[in-house]
């Protein structure tokens, strides 16, 4: 808000995949008929968001619930590959998790993410995915760009986001653009 | 047999660039190296590839560097049934309920990904493209009321990026973009062309442009003469397999050669069409003859193709003789762990798929037909036939099959115990709702020549898919293992 910087510091429990993880994973295709433009299904993409891992990651989101316990995913390369569909910020961003800890996105993946302003999809220079489990409690710091694992207490650099930041900050491309006045405000 | 030279060891050489080659192994893919392009047309100050000239024009600039962030006008912006709604959302909400689209003629709305289902949440999206394209006057709007017989409805066509080529949205020099990651498919027409999510979609909707990171490009340097036993999906394979899944990520992908000169525009479009599975920006092949004769009677507007300049700066670049190239397939779960076909003969499948953007085009049933009716022999398990739109459907009916006793491409498979070709649409190759047609239910194995093979894709998350050409598809059919299609051709 106007003058305040918020805080670019998460904490919270963190649930660890590995290299690939792509959309289909994130958010099975059989649940893109929900629209996330609508409130009531936004919800319901939440509740079903990482519904397509493998079993061996262990339980993202309780059955019944439509948020998990986790706020942070630590994860490989090429995190959010495949499709194009929004849908995959949107579930992750809507079941809670606000921030994405990866050694590397695919292209469609960071875009969405910025331009949904739903999670802060930020890169780590180590691959941390194979020293971090799923409930370790995390610190993910975007002002000192590191992330902190307090369960080992190591703390790993994290590559700036630089102008992507703001944009996820305000809330997405549309909500940036009309807080810097690049477009008019919603009549 | 030909190719049987090639050490296996091959295939765990890293695509980056490498000092020395090995003194044993004949390389298949030559190291990428950098080096002057063949020729290109104009003399130009500032030499530019293909996609940068297309954004350079789009962004009305005279020149571009890769890594900058331009405006870009659209040309044809595409949407379908499951990022349409949501797409058109955030339009309404971010324009005003009653604001009105950059242009109406620009916008090409196809429902294809799920139609023939009873699922009410899917049905109403296709509704909710109807209202909003009426809303609109959306001229070119693909829709489809009578669900229970596609036929019924002339408009309807099906899997959108076929569409888009067979109706003649795909023009070489332009900028398309779709709510779909296989967008890149018309780079096959010397175009920019990539997917975007739903609310870049919208502000595009609503301005008719967006901001754009140039990209560099990987050039791919196919020659050679094509081996009768392979088709444009094993050469992608190939290059995916060598590249990885990420090797190409923020980069545009262009495929030249002479082997690529030979190419028909479908074969193109495989090629094109798989360039997001290696992380890909865009896929592009430079227009030519081949092109302009596709297009002929389909697209009245005028149009400009370009190329990459002699002297263009790429990425890297790959050189492949096709002519050493063995059909492989993609084994589960990622469509870069390529093997031979021929190495995983031991792999029982209880299942083939022909189908989707990749490998549901008329000239892929017309190779598993060509492959069934050598063969003269019955399927093994069952063959599921998705056409990818209307035409395709209407091709596999009436087109009689060239050397087979004016047999067309459906009595062939009927002959051979394949599944009826079904009603055209995405289908099974992204699972979709519970219902829909050759869904894999079950932990099953698949050899399919769709796109994507991550756990999942196809529906159940322990399914195991292969990623095959038809002519390996349609071999695979006939043995109940993966095969080999020089067994049959």
């Amino acid at each position: 808000m106007a003058g305040d910087t918020p805080s670019r510091q998460i904490s919270g429990k963190c649930f660890v995949v590995r290299d690939n993880i792509d959309t289909d994973q994130i958010i099975p295709a059989e649940y893109l008929t929900l629209v996330p433009s609508k409130p009531d299904e936004y919800e319901k993409l939440g509740s079903y968001a990482m519904a397509g891992l493998p079993p061996h990651y262990g339980q993202f989101m309780e059955p019944g619930k439509s948020k998990t316990k986790y706020s942070i995913i630590i994860a490989g390369s090429n995190f959010g590959c495949g499709s194009s569909r929004e849908h995959a910020p949107v579930a992750l961003g809507a079941s809670g998790i606000q921030v994405v800890v990866a050694e590397s996105y695919a292209r469609i993946f960071f875009r969405n993410s910025v331009a949904t302003g739903e999670m802060y999809p930020v890169e780590c220079e180590a691959r941390i995915c194979d020293e971090f489990h799923n409930g370790d409690d995390v610190t993910v710091d975007m002002e000192r760009d590191v992330v902190v694992n307090h369960s080992t207490g190591k703390e790993y650099a994290l590559k700036p986001l630089g102008d992507a930041a703001p944009v996820i900050e305000a809330g997405g491309i549309f909500a940036y653009a009309r807080q810097t006045g690049m477009i008019p405000s919603a009549a | 047999m030909e190719g049987a030279m090639l050490h296996s060891s091959y295939f765990s050489v890293n695509a980056r660039p490498m000092s020395r080659r090995s003194s044993t192994i004949s390389a298949v893919m030559a190291p990428p190296q950098q080096q002057r392009p063949p020729a290109s047309t104009g003399a130009v100050k500032h030499a530019m590839t293909l996609t940068e000239k297309i954004l350079a024009r789009a962004s009305e600039k005279t020149k571009l560097v890769p890594g900058e962030n331009v405006w870009v006008n659209a040309d044809v912006l595409m949407t379908h049934d499951v990022c349409g709604p949501g797409t058109i959302g955030i339009f309404k909400k971010e324009f005003g309920a009653n604001a009105k689209v950059w242009d109406r003629e620009k916008i090409v709305i196809i429902p294809d990904h799920y139609i023939f289902t009873a699922d009410e949440r899917a049905n109403r999206n296709v509704d909710i493209l109807r209202d909003f394209s009426k809303e609109q006057s959306i001229k070119y709007f693909y829709d489809i009321t009578d669900r229970g017989d596609f036929r019924a409805n002339p408009d309807y066509k099906g899997v959108c990026h076929v569409a888009l080529a067979q109706e003649g949205h795909c023009r070489p020099g332009e900028v398309l973009f779709g709510t779909d990651s296989h967008t890149c498919t018309a780079g096959a027409f010397g175009q920019f062309a990539t997917g975007i999510g739903n609310t870049d979609a919208g502000f595009i909707m609503g301005t008719g442009k967006i901001l754009l990171k140039v990209p560099g490009t990987l050039r791919f340097v196919l020659d050679g003469e094509m081996p009768s036993y392979l088709l444009a999906k094993d050469l992608i394979l190939q290059i995916i397999g060598e590249i990885t899944v990420s090797g190409a990520t923020y980069k545009s992908m262009e495929f030249v050669g002479t082997a690529v000169e030979r190419m028909t525009m479908e074969d193109r479009m495989t090629l094109c069409n798989m360039a997001i599975e290696a992380g890909g920006k865009n896929g592009v092949v430079p227009a030519d003859e081949v092109t302009y004769s596709y297009l002929k009677g389909k697209t009245d507007k005028e149009f400009e193709s370009v190329y990459s300049d002699a002297g263009a700066t790429f990425i890297q670049e790959y050189r492949i003789d096709v002519s050493k190239l063995e059909p492989v397939v993609a084994k589960p779960h990622s469509p870069d762990k390529r093997a031979l076909a021929r190495d995983c003969k031991d792999v029982k499948i209880d299942r083939v798929y022909i189908g989707s953007c990749t490998g549901g085009k008329t000239e892929d049933f017309v190779a598993a037909a060509k492959l069934l009716n050598k063969a003269g022999q019955k399927v093994k398990v069952p063959t599921f036939l998705v056409p990818a739109t209307q035409k395709v459907w209407v091709d596999l009916y009436a087109m009689p099959l060239p050397e087979a006793d004016g047999k067309t491409c459906a009595q062939i498979f009927e002959e051979a115990g394949c599944d009826t070709p079904a009603s055209p649409s995405c289908a099974a190759c992204l699972g979709g709702p519970k219902d829909t047609y050759a869904r894999m239910n079950e932990p099953k194995v698949c050899v399919s020549t769709t796109n994507r093979n991550f756990p999942g894709r196809m529906g159940h998350k322990e399914a195991q898919i292969y990623l095959a050409s038809p002519y390996t598809a349609a071999a695979s059919a006939l043995t109940g293992f993966v095969s080999d299609c020089r067994d049959f051709l």
